[in-house]
């Protein structure tokens, strides 16, 4: 039998207090009413404090993420929707069918609950969406002044199918680096919307799950070398761990990166540079020189990959430099991101 | 983006890199300081000296504006928040600058220092305006183009009657440090460093406009080309002091009509003349103390004077050893002849105020182009 409570959780002008964390009656309905009512799947109906369920044999990919992200809306999305799309690309890169999600809520006291509903309603759309549903959850509330409104951690599995390969070591001279679409558009979109920052920009998020374009990637080139989500860092420092892990150099072609005309706009106004600006629907993949045009083609097919560009090729070279012929007919090396990207002064 | 990529056309680049290859003389050297580190900037994101004949070098001056403040002032600011416990208000790139026992305004941060980011002089006014029981200072550092947000700043404050703002002045003055360049006995007794003509700053001169570059070219018979940032700029710039150089000119020239006037922005200058007055004298990192090359807030607003509020005393802090930022910024040395660079000294750990900046110059060599080395 169903425990009932005699009031609704109060999601109109209510917060979260320590109550919400304590394990008690408050902490059941919080879940109840909230998590379970928007996350609703059969394994969390169990209401067990573990999903179990039945796996085909292969190989199976498992990854974690936590989102800490300030403001917790953005145009385009919100730290909810965020929470699953990152994890969800985490574990496609490897090539892999994302199957289920897990999350945990870190919630502020003093948070508004109807924040808590918008956040959690979003992030079951895009568990609905993706088709990957939250199978577990964990709530913990801090006091306030102890956390930043909510941080969530998801973690999600998936199998990777037969004959699939797909790692960061695997980049090889001569292979091909391609994109999925244009660079930069997250990292601006939340900045236009920082409290001290406020821009007006008709940029929004890139955030997505990237698992479906990845699915019709595996399919028409299974020997995919490395794929990889350029987020925190941006493209730049993401080449620059596939060059490190794999040993070899990069050569970019600053012309053929796409890159939106607001978000060129916006990082010239702060002082940025878009190669280090996030993305949350973004994708490298580095191939075989011969699979490119084929991975193109399919990726362009994509509604997330409409455009898909090859940015450059992998070099020789011991030291790992990413490299990059400039638009304007020089070259340069695209460094690590250091530090965070602060805005210059002059 | 129209009016800035029309700057960076490859087309135009090569058409102008032609051009200079074939009027510099083979038989000479060319030795050309951009002051300011947004050319700087501009030069190595863009890959610029590719395009250039090899006997013309760059030689990468003082205009980064966190690069030249020396270490005691930064000392100053974070005394400012650790021990007066003020609300402290900067600018992004002075953030990671390292001052004294390897401290820097980020750590000084993260060790629970109130110490914030903003993006304009008119945020730090808001601070103060929403904590009007602690006291909120503006840490102002920058040459010309940054000094007139400052003044508005102190002038606002005034009318609106905040009590608890006030600014730890540190603006300092273009052609007083070029002045101090071509005066150094390394530059004069055409040491080590010739330098042969001057990329005049661009966003100093929409402020201060080209007059003052008069007496420099005049008095050290040096080519000034006031230039804008984007490279196609620097690369026209190149060429008119080519031209100079070869017909045995020196005069001011302004690549960037679309923003320089001769005069400047007067109403700018009226702003600050209002609010600040010279300093007799001001240290420089890599200049030493260059007199009259500073500003200080005059008596009529001193009440907004961080250093007439709050005890600031002069530190006389030394940079780490073997670092050579302070022969780097007079264009004396190049950062890989500095034994730190690279070693010990990054852009994720400056040991150099050099290092700190995408403006300044070793982090610009060792961000974009350390391949090359």
């Amino acid at each position: 039998m169903k425990e009932r409570f005699p009031i609704r959780l109060n999601t109109r002008d209510g917060t979260v207090d320590m109550t919400h964390g304590s394990g008690g009656r408050a902490m059941a309905q919080l879940i109840r009413e909230l998590f379970v009512r928007h996350f609703d799947n059969d394994l969390l109906r169990q209401a067990n404090d573990q999903a179990a369920f039945d796996v085909s044999a292969g190989r199976m990919v498992v990854s974690t993420d936590s989102h800490v992200i300030s403001p917790l809306f953005f145009p385009g999305g919100d730290i909810g929707s965020l929470s699953v799309h990152g994890t969800i690309n985490d574990v496609a890169m490897s090539g892999a069918r994302p199957l289920y999600l897990t999350a945990g809520f870190i919630l502020e006291e003093g948070f508004p609950l109807a924040d808590l509903e918008k956040i959690v309603r979003s992030m079951a759309g895009a568990a609905t969406d993706a088709g990957v549903p939250v199978v577990s959850g964990d709530t913990k509330v801090v006091e306030r002044g102890k956390g930043d409104g909510v941080f969530i951690t998801t973690t999600g599995i998936g199998m990777v199918p037969g004959g699939v390969n797909i790692s960061g070591d695997r980049a090889r001279p001569g292979d091909a680096i391609l994109v999925n679409g244009t660079i930069g558009d997250h990292g601006i979109a939340v900045m236009s919307s920082r409290e001290n920052l406020e821009f007006e920009t008709a940029i929004q998020s890139d955030s997505a799950a990237l698992h479906g374009l990845v699915a019709d990637m595996v399919e028409a080139v299974s020997t995919i070398h490395c794929l990889r989500d350029p987020t925190r860092g941006g493209l730049a420092t993401t080449l620059n761990e596939l060059a490190q892990q794999s040993g070899v150099g990069m050569r970019l072609h600053e012309d053929a990166i796409p890159v939106d005309p607001s978000v060129i706009a916006a990082c010239e106004l702060l002082g940025l540079d878009p190669l280090y600006v996030a993305n949350e629907g973004k994708l490298i993949c580095i191939c075989a020189h011969e699979d490119a045009q084929r991975l193109i083609k399919v990726m362009r097919e994509h509604p997330l990959g409409r455009r898909a560009a090859i940015i450059g090729e992998v070099v020789a070279d011991e030291q790992g430099f990413v490299q990059m012929e400039t638009g304007f007919g020089g070259s340069r090396m695209v460094d690590w991101l250091a530090g965070e990207q602060l805005p210059r002064i002059c | 983006m129209k009016y800035v990529e029309e700057f960076r056309s490859q087309d135009l680049a090569l058409k102008l890199a032609r051009t200079i290859k074939r009027e510099c003389d083979p038989d000479r050297q060319y030795n050309l300081m951009e002051f300011c580190g947004g050319h700087t900037h501009a030069i190595f994101r863009f890959g610029v000296q590719d395009l250039l004949p090899e006997n013309l070098r760059f030689v990468h001056g003082p205009g980064c504006p966190v690069c030249v403040l020396p270490i005691g002032r930064i000392d100053n600011a974070i005394h400012l928040a650790t021990e007066h416990g003020v609300i402290l208000c900067t600018y992004g790139d002075m953030m990671r600058v390292p001052a004294s026992g390897r401290k820097s305004l980020l750590k000084v941060k993260a060790e629970g220092g109130d110490v914030r980011m903003v993006y304009s002089t008119l945020d730090a006014l808001k601070i103060a305006r929403e904590n009007p029981h602690r006291e909120v200072v503006f840490f102002a550092i920058g040459f010309e183009t940054t000094t007139p947000p400052t003044a508005v700043a102190i002038k606002q404050a005034q009318a609106e009657g905040l009590k608890n703002f006030s600014v730890f002045c540190n603006h300092v003055l273009t052609p007083a440090a070029i002045q101090n360049i071509l005066e150094s006995p390394e530059v004069r007794e055409m040491g080590p460093v010739t330098i042969d003509g001057f990329f005049g700053p661009s966003h100093v001169s929409s402020i201060i406009g080209s007059r003052p570059y008069e007496f420099f070219s005049e008095e050290f018979q040096k080519p000034v080309v006031i230039a804008g940032f984007e490279p196609l700029d620097v690369m026209q710039s190149a060429l008119m002091l080519i031209r100079q150089i070869n017909e045995g000119r020196h005069e001011v020239e302004n690549e960037y009509t679309r923003v320089v006037s001769r005069e400047g922005n007067l109403k700018a200058q009226a702003l600050v003349a209002e609010v600040m007055e010279l300093r007799q004298s001001f240290e420089w990192r890599g200049l030493g103390l260059v007199p009259y090359s500073a500003l200080q807030i005059n008596s009529a607003y001193e009440t907004f004077d961080a250093e007439k509020r709050f005890e600031i005393p002069a530190i006389q802090a030394s940079d780490v050893k073997g670092c050579e930022c302070p022969r780097i910024l007079r264009g004396v040395k190049k950062p890989t002849d500095c034994q730190l660079f690279g070693t010990v000294c990054t852009p994720e750990n400056p040991m150099g105020s050099c290092m700190v900046s995408s403006e300044g110059a070793c982090a610009a060599y060792w961000s974009y182009g350390r391949f090359r080395h």
